[in-house]
């Protein structure tokens, strides 16, 4: 039913939170569940430092260090970096296109609980016999023979999981395409709402690689087949082959988003409108094509051949291109214009310097012969957090400050902001810099400790001390998130002031049904036009009327609940490669799929219509400003 | 602002640090044409890149020095700009020009280092005229076979300097990489097929590292995978002759001479021990039975297990307890040897040498 009661009990609150369809709310899910995890993958990360502070460190063993560093992976890129991406997605695609909610939300929740149950099912592994071991690349022949359970739970945590990614990638797919405002071409979308069309269109193609793999890996250890297994005629480079396909377009899902949000701030903040939008929408599809040309750069002392390799270095180099035409239009579009240096700006003015470092170190491992050297070495560590952390994380953040009004209607401490950013800023280069000649210096990469006496101690040192400094900021970040919602101070809707896209022309954060009217776009940075021309308000592009909104459902909860039951029944089968199959095995595998299929079974058959808002329950908010 | 004193720091860092690292491991002290070329291919890019981030941090600059928001102008919109073409055009046509210019190092030293040809090049007697190493990769051990030479040795790799050193590349168990940064860049050992490539070892770049050059493996196999060092001893053709025609004689087992040594032997034999490690160099039965490094020359060995140095005390440490420095190992967790046991295996296996 409708949620527009005003006061709510906790328990209320929970069950709304169980069986929300509503984007806004899933975007709250995203963000905390997402930022669990982030915090997760930064211990994990802390403890990796930890250990390698020193030569021949005991901190940890050298097993447990393998699971701690391979959770470190994992977690961060598909259980931290994806979710608050998809957080912002969902928080904010929908209103920059005028829509009331997403193609379809029944899904979009699905799409969560998928993410939240692999999550979980992903770290039960600590308490169930230990953690996948084998790096987040989980390549074959190691993977086949890891003892225990630990790429059992990678392999069902990460199929659950990217079920709950593909389906949100159509989701937003469908969104972009069916339900922008009229009046809002293509090429009046905002780059953010681009970005995770681009991004959206990856995943719809590079999780399937993704999810063949994993399956082939899971058939493998749980039932038996023989898909890797040299000896029975397998093969273990097809397992990288298809990683890869996946992998190379996934750090594309993570940093086109990441593009997305620094072409909203910018703009914002230099008052001026984004320099070469035409440039940035090829640009970002350039990047998003040509991220599935590239896969074998990841596998260049495999053993391809010389003529595989030198084609996969130029494909590689080609993608620089688009990248340096967005670093050069974002350049641009401050150029002549009015800055002011708010947090979400500060986070975007480190990520270029930062980024561009990242970014033309891959150009450097692109000439293959070079990354003969620089394979598996602290070089590639170095290099993808220089972008994923340069890129993704200073983009997390920054969309953290720039849309927490919107999505919370309170606004962070910008003074508290500023000793974050300085405190991550100055950590993270700490910690990775010197890691690029640690990789040059012969240190490999995923080593549980090194041998004194190889010069290494020095850059180790420093880069751990690095590590505990990007820990403070985060602790700062807390505090500030805690400070906030405490003192609970309410702000406009364009608390930012200058804000240029529709979502900064409702309320903060919007009431549930969005906009009363669907608004009429009359360009490009809708809201801008609309405040320039010294309009209060949005064009409306229909009268006042009722509006169909959906129904809360418990239903894509328990879909993903019984693929999580259904999970510990793979995993247990009699069959398993482990050796300690139980009885009970396939018997709580069918159970669990009996209650997926079940639900689907009960959404399918039951007729849910919805319910509607009446026109004058609308006219009443007006005037009552009540807020969902 | 702080952006100048964390360039300045970098700055600073990258001095000090470059050129940097023990010559006997470092990429960046390129001891042969492999690692030579492959630094010059470092060298450009970086050159090259560092032009575009010159470029890029000198607009950065200007922007924030001269468009932040002034006093007095809280209201003042600016100009909006749609963009330019001509720009356009030139920040997609030098990047261009600058890609084009790195592929063309970037594609003949891809043909260059992976030009294994020669290696099949064979004389008038049919013998193979080039060193020619198989290398194979266990968990965590490094075996290398000199097909035409009959040898068998493990750990070490005794290579003559100044020639090319081929190597057909493999692994028994699961994947692994064979680096020796001085001299190389890695190539992946797979269970699937055989990897080929080369490595040369300048004779004046081998000596100022001590003759002796740290190998790596560089693919995640286990626990073990950080201990998992080889090394490499880049000695004179001379030299490597002689090692060579030593190993070769070492037919049949050399007797033990002292009495400890003879007791060490029957502990040797008595655990089993020789139903997995040879202990001469042309051990003939074939790899799937070859599942421990062979112990030929093994008093002359550098490291003990790859990484403990080489002394007696280590020696008994390791085979008393091998879990306890490689996890995961496949000799086995802990033996139960008495003292007098593991002095006599130990002076028994440090009397394991072809030459003195």
């Amino acid at each position: 039913m409708s949620s527009v009661a005003a006061k709510k009990g906790l328990g209320a609150s929970i069950l709304e939170y169980l069986t929300t369809v509503d984007h806004k709310k899933i975007a709250h899910l995203y963000l905390g569940t997402g930022g669990f995890f982030f915090l997760l993958g930064g211990i994990e990360a802390l403890f990796i430092r930890i250990q390698l502070m020193k030569p021949n460190n005991n901190f940890v063993s050298e097993q447990l260090f393998n699971e701690i560093m391979t959770m470190h992976g994992t977690t961060m890129i598909f259980l931290a970096a994806m979710p608050i991406l998809f957080a912002f997605m969902n928080a904010v695609v929908p209103l920059q296109i005028g829509a009331r909610d997403v193609a379809f939300p029944f899904l979009n929740a699905l799409g969560f609980w998928l993410f939240f149950f692999g999550g979980l099912f992903l770290n039960l592994s600590w308490f169930l016999g230990g953690a996948p071991d084998a790096g987040w690349t989980s390549y074959a022949s190691l993977s086949l023979r890891s003892e225990g359970h630990g790429i059992d739970f990678y392999t069902l945590g990460l199929q659950i999981s990217g079920f709950g990614t593909l389906i949100s990638g159509i989701n937003f797919l469908a969104t972009i395409i069916n339900m922008r405002a009229p009046g809002m071409s293509f090429m009046r979308m905002p780059l953010f709402t681009w970005t995770t069309f681009v991004a959206s269109a990856l995943i719809l193609l590079a999780f399937p690689p993704l999810t063949i793999g994993i399956f082939l890996l899971m058939f493998d250890r749980l039932f038996s087949s023989n898909f890797f297994d040299v000896t029975m005629g397998g093969n273990t480079i097809i397992w990288e082959h298809f990683f890869w396909i996946f992998g190379h377009p996934e750090v594309y899902i993570l940093v086109l988003p990441a593009f997305g949000i620094f072409s909203e701030i910018i703009p914002t903040f230099s008052r001026k409108r984004l320099f070469g939008y035409s440039s940035m929408v090829f640009a970002t599809v350039l990047i998003g094509f040509l991220g599935f040309m590239v896969w074998a750069h990841h596998m260049f002392t495999t053993g391809l051949g010389n003529v595989a390799n030198a084609i996969f270095a130029i494909a590689t180099m080609a993608i620089a291109v688009p990248t340096g035409i967005k670093i050069f239009n974002w350049l641009l579009t401050m150029w002549g214009g009015s800055i002011k240096i708010t947090v979400p700006m500060l986070y975007s003015l480190g990520f270029i310097p930062s980024f561009v470092i990242g970014g033309v170190t891959g150009v450097m491992q692109a000439v293959a012969p070079l990354d003969y050297q620089l394979h598996d070495t602290y070089f590639i560590v170095a290099h993808f957090h220089y972008v994923i952390i340069g890129g993704v994380v200073f983009a997390i953040l920054a969309a953290t400050h720039f849309y927490w009004p919107k999505i919370f209607g309170t606004k962070l401490s910008e003074k508290l902001g500023y000793v974050t950013f300085t405190l991550f800023f100055i950590g993270f280069h700490c910690t990775f810099f010197v890691q690029h000649f640690l990789g040059l210096m012969g240190m490999p990469r995923r080593v549980a400790t090194y041998l004194p006496g190889q010069g290494l101690e020095l850059g180790n040192l420093i880069s751990s001390i690095g590590a505990l400094l990007m820990a403070v900021a985060v602790i700062t970040l807390l505090i500030n998130i805690i400070m906030t919602s405490i003192r609970n101070k309410k702000v406009g809707a364009d608390p930012w002031e200058d804000g240029r896209t529709m979502e900064w022309a409702i309320a903060s954060p919007p009431p549930y049904y969005n906009f009363k009217q669907t608004p009429l776009v009359r360009g490009l940075d809708t809201w801008w036009i609309e405040k320039m021309e010294g309009k209060k308000e949005l064009t409306p592009a229909e009268p006042l009327g009722n509006i169909h909104m959906p129904n809360n459902s418990i239903l894509p909860l328990f879909i993903a609940f019984g693929l999580f039951v259904a999970a510990f029944g793979a995993m247990y089968n009699p069959l398993n490669s482990v050796g300690d199959g139980k009885s009970w095995g396939v018997p709580l595998l069918i159970i669990g799929l009996a209650i997926t299929f079940g639900s689907m079974l009960i959404r399918s058959l039951r007729d849910d219509f919805g319910y509607h808002i009446h026109k004058e329950d609308l006219l009443e908010d007006d005037k009552g400003g009540k807020v969902g | 602002m702080k952006f100048w004193r964390l360039s300045f720091l970098f700055l600073l860092l990258t001095l000090v640090l470059s050129g940097c690292g023990e010559p006997f491991l470092s990429t960046l002290k390129p001891a042969g044409e492999v690692a030579e070329t492959q630094l010059t291919l470092l060298f450009i890019s970086t050159s090259i890149m560092i032009f575009v981030i010159a470029v890029v941090v000198i607009i950065y600059t200007i922007v924030l020095i001269r468009f932040r928001r002034k006093k007095g102008e809280e209201n003042k919109i600016p100009k909006q700009v749609e963009g330019s073409h001509k720009l356009e055009i030139i920040w997609t046509v030098i990047p261009i020009l600058l890609i084009l210019s790195l592929s063309v190092p970037t594609v003949a030293a891809t043909f260059k280092l992976g030009d294994v040809k020669d290696m099949d090049i064979v004389d008038k007697e049919g013998n193979r005229e080039a060193l020619v190493v198989n290398v194979r990769a266990n968990l965590y051990w490094w075996e290398f076979e000199y097909p035409d030479l009959g040898i068998v040795t493990s750990q070490d790799l005794i290579v003559p300097t100044d020639e090319k050193i081929y190597f057909n590349l493999k692994a028994s168990d699961v994947k692994h990489s064979f680096w020796v940064p001085a001299a190389g860049g890695k190539m992946d050992t797979n269970t699937d097929n055989e990897n080929k490539f080369y490595l040369v070892f300048d004779k004046e770049k081998a000596d100022e590292a001590g003759n002796l050059f740290y190998g790596k493996c560089a693919e995640l196999c286990g626990p073990s995978h950080a201990y998992m060092d080889f090394k490499v001893k880049a000695v004179s053709r001379d030299e490597f002759n002689q090692w060579a025609t030593a190993m070769q004689k070492n037919k049949e087992e050399v007797q033990p001479t002292s009495d400890l040594a003879k007791q060490g032997q029957e502990v040797f034999q008595e655990n089993n021990c020789i139903a997995c490690h040879a202990v001469t160099a042309n051990d003939a039965r074939p790899e799937t039975a070859r599942t421990a490094p062979n112990l030929a020359d093994f008093g002359n060995r550098t490291r003990i297990a790859g990484i403990l140095e080489h002394n007696e005390e280590n020696l008994k440490a390791w085979i008393q307890n091998p879990e306890k420095f490689k996890p995961g190992n496949q000799m086995y967790k802990e033996a139960n040897l008495s003292e007098e046991e593991l002095d006599a295996l130990a002076e028994y296996l440090m009397g394991l040498k072809v030459q003195e």
